[in-house]
């Protein structure tokens, strides 16, 4: 299996390209050296992270790729994509194989404190869910003793799943698969009556890969908190900075009112402080994190500010008409704060 | 060059050694050996390393934590409370049961459809061949998909779930049985059980010895089935049949309770059984093409029938060539049950690498899994190199 072979790799990584690892430097020279950002992103998620028809990554994590890559490289089409499946990530994240792990991975403290790698923010507030088919009569999760549940192996979801049908003393059955479609499928042909993983994920197979949408729904009841971010390799502390500043450069242009539509003219003319130090007009931002001081201009100029992208790939205009919800700025009674750039 | 071998020479010292083919054959050895030690120190000590730069936890004490994941179906119980030991070892057991089950029916299977590829039959001898062909030829894991999917295509949903006999319920959750409850009355049940199989097993000896004595074949079949059949029966009643069974019942969602076959379980079993079977046929076929045609006509003359002549002249005869490569295709359906990870039967391979997306534990997972696999099929090889050793020709 793939799977396996991608561990397997990994673990020889570790075992033969250790020293190359130790003494390559930090990640952001290898970056600015190959001209790339190596960023491991999902098969196939709509909303997140799914190639469209062209071939082109779209979602709201192959776009958090494209912010690195405009803030390091000054051009956001600079990625390499690397698609990795839940259990390929860590490893391919710990043996450098990608730079970047924006693959909606949630933040917690097991992989923060001892798999090797470091979560730099969280770029979507989400929580876990449950779709049952509408014939199943289910109003609410608290039903669902002794039903049988399909998820996908290795998650945080599974774990979850474990723990909320203990917390309410159900029976669970599981079917655990880990390719997504064959799941869905098996979810389809009605071997499992429930499927559970993020919300997110949950409005997305709704909106892409359920042949009858409308048969479908999504329980009310958010069983965990789901905070996924970018993760990226432990001990090296510049890269990390970069990566967390430059999802805060997104939120930082969405509170003043910059977008990619009116960047040159805020640039050109605004007279805020604080506009004028996103945008590198004053201060030597940018220089300070080790690469070019228009950086952030470049984040919002290419890919646009936190909330453009958020409208533009999971937003309520899109398939998956998620409002911004928890995701909106703290200002507007979300969860999204952006730490100060100066 | 010359003075040096000739000093060397005058001295018996070094040179003298380095001429000498053993000696210097030994410090080839102890060069590679030295080399091959090197590499794995270096190797070790460089993961170890930067597994510490990383700050990546390693050693074994995962094994003892919860696991807090749920195994579909386990041989021992299991729930999400039990350590990620007890996880992994239910993923072992697993890969055993259809492991086993499936060599037993593609052994079957193999047998027949090999022995139907030479019949004389021709619809018999197509119908082999083209079984064989197809199945042989094509990728086990689409074939477990096609399984698989036409398993939970086919079957009806839980609440229209087929009941052929009161207690058993086929649905697309699986074939749900009654399973017995565990009663300290049935003990003297099973004791006198146990006895009465060995007194079958006595008095079969002693009807093989007695037709080798005297030629004549005493009744076999009669006599066993009531040897085993009628003292269990008298002692059921007698204890008053002290069998309960906890028989699946249906309640919101699914049947609850009894015991279960899932479609994973059974798509695998299949799968496995039927490619591997494919095989298997073929080394039969030329097993039974090995013996000289002469074996055959030679029995047909001593008047045995054509059931006889393959049962106990030729098929003895085969298994020499058979057994080998058998061997192998044990060891090949052993290690392709790990595709179960496909259709999501919790085997080993499925169980630990859950395991290691949740510790993050590479290395660890990864060794335990090569461990047991390696365990497996190092036993499956020793028993057959027993089998072959038994069944190979005995020359005197």
């Amino acid at each position: 299996m793939r799977l396996k072979c991608l561990a397997l790799a990994g673990a020889v990584a570790f075992v033969l390209g250790g020293t190359h690892l130790a003494s390559a430097g930090p990640t952001l020279d290898a970056v600015k050296s190959r001209g790339a950002v190596k960023c491991g992103v999902n098969t196939g998620l709509a909303g997140f992270s799914l190639p469209d028809s062209q071939g082109k990554w779209t979602g709201i994590d192959a776009d958090g790729c494209r912010v690195v890559a405009a803030a390091v490289l000054g051009d956001a089409t600079k990625v390499q994509f690397v698609p990795l499946n839940a259990q390929q990530r860590f490893t391919a994240l710990q043996s450098g194989e990608v730079d970047i792990l924006y693959r909606n991975t949630t933040w917690t403290l097991t992989r923060d404190a001892s798999q090797g790698l470091e979560f730099a923010g969280v770029n979507f507030y989400d929580g876990q869910g449950f779709l049952v088919p509408n014939s199943l009569g289910v109003k609410s999760a608290l039903e669902l003793d002794g039903a049988t549940v399909c998820v996908q192996p290795g998650t945080t979801t599974e774990l979850n799943l474990a723990d909320y049908f203990r917390t309410h003393n159900m029976k669970l059955q599981t079917v655990v698969i880990e390719a997504l479609d064959q799941l869905l499928q098996a979810f389809e042909q009605g071997r499992c009556q429930v499927y559970t993983t993020d919300k997110s994920g949950l409005a997305a197979s709704l909106a892409n890969d359920l042949s009858n949408p409308g048969d479908y729904t999504i329980l009310p009841e958010t069983i965990s908190k789901e905070p996924l971010g970018p993760a990226v390799r432990r001990g090296d502390d510049e890269w990390f900075t970069i990566v967390k500043w430059s999802l805060y450069a997104q939120l930082e242009a969405e509170e003043a009112g910059i977008t990619s539509k009116n960047v040159d003219e805020q640039k050109a003319s605004s007279q805020s402080p604080t506009v004028q130090r996103l945008l590198g007009v004053q201060g030597d931002m940018g220089k300070q994190l080790g690469i070019d001081n228009a950086w952030a201009y470049n984040i919002v100029k290419q890919v646009g500010n936190y909330g453009e992208m958020y409208d533009r790939n999971v937003g309520p205009s899109t398939p998956l008409k998620l409002p911004r919800g928890q995701n909106a700025l703290w200002n507007a009674g979300g969860l999204m704060y952006g730490i100060p750039v100066r | 060059m010359a003075t040096a071998g000739l000093s060397a020479q005058r001295t018996g010292g070094l040179g003298a050694a380095w001429r000498n083919p053993r000696v210097r054959g030994i410090i080839y050895q102890i060069v590679v050996v030295g080399l091959l030690a090197a590499l794995i120190a270096f190797l070790v000590n460089n993961t170890i390393t930067n597994l510490a730069i990383r700050q990546i936890r390693t050693g074994y004490d995962f094994l003892a934590q919860q696991a807090g994941f749920n195994i579909g179906e386990h041989v021992i119980p299991f729930a999400p409370s039990d350590s990620y030991g007890r996880a992994i070892v239910v993923g072992f057991l697993n890969t055993l049961k259809v492991s086993i089950l499936g060599i037993i029916i593609a052994s079957a299977i193999g047998v027949l459809m090999g022995i139907a590829r030479l019949s004389s039959n021709w619809l018999l001898a197509k119908v082999a061949m083209v079984y064989i062909e197809i199945v042989r030829n094509i990728p086990l894991l689409l074939q477990l998909f096609f399984w698989y999917a036409i398993i939970s295509q086919l079957l009806p949903n839980p609440r229209d779930a087929l009941v052929p006999v009161p207690g058993f319920a086929l649905s697309k959750m699986g074939l749900q049985m009654p399973a017995l409850i565990y009663d300290p009355g049935q003990t003297p049940l099973v004791i006198i059980f146990l006895i009465s199989m060995i007194a079958a097993y006595f008095y079969y000896r002693w009807a093989r010895r007695r037709q080798a004595a005297t030629g004549r074949e005493p009744k076999l079949l009669l006599p066993i089935i009531g040897l085993i059949v009628l003292p269990t029966l008298v002692a059921y009643l007698v204890l008053g049949a002290p069998l309960h069974f906890d028989v699946p019942t249906f309640t919101r969602f699914n049947y609850q309770g009894g015991t279960s076959i899932t479609p994973e379980f059974l798509a695998l079993l299949v799968g496995l059984s039927i490619y591997t079977g494919s095989f298997i046929a073929e080394n039969v076929r030329s097993g039974i093409l090995g013996v000289p045609w002469g074996q055959s006509e030679a029995s047909s003359a001593l008047g045995l029938r054509r059931g006889q002549q393959m049962r106990l002249v030729v098929l003895p005869q085969a298994l020499r060539i058979i057994v080998p490569p058998t061997t192998s295709q044990y060891l090949n359906l052993t290690k392709n049950s790990s595709l179960a990870v496909a259709i999501g039967y919790p085997d080993l391979l499925s169980v630990t690498n859950t395991t290691l997306n949740q510790t993050g534990q590479a290395i660890e997972c990864i060794s335990i899994m090569m461990g047991i696999y390696l365990v497996i099929s190092l036993a499956i090889s020793l028993f057959m190199n027993w089998y072959n050793k038994r069944v190979a020709l005995v020359e005197r």
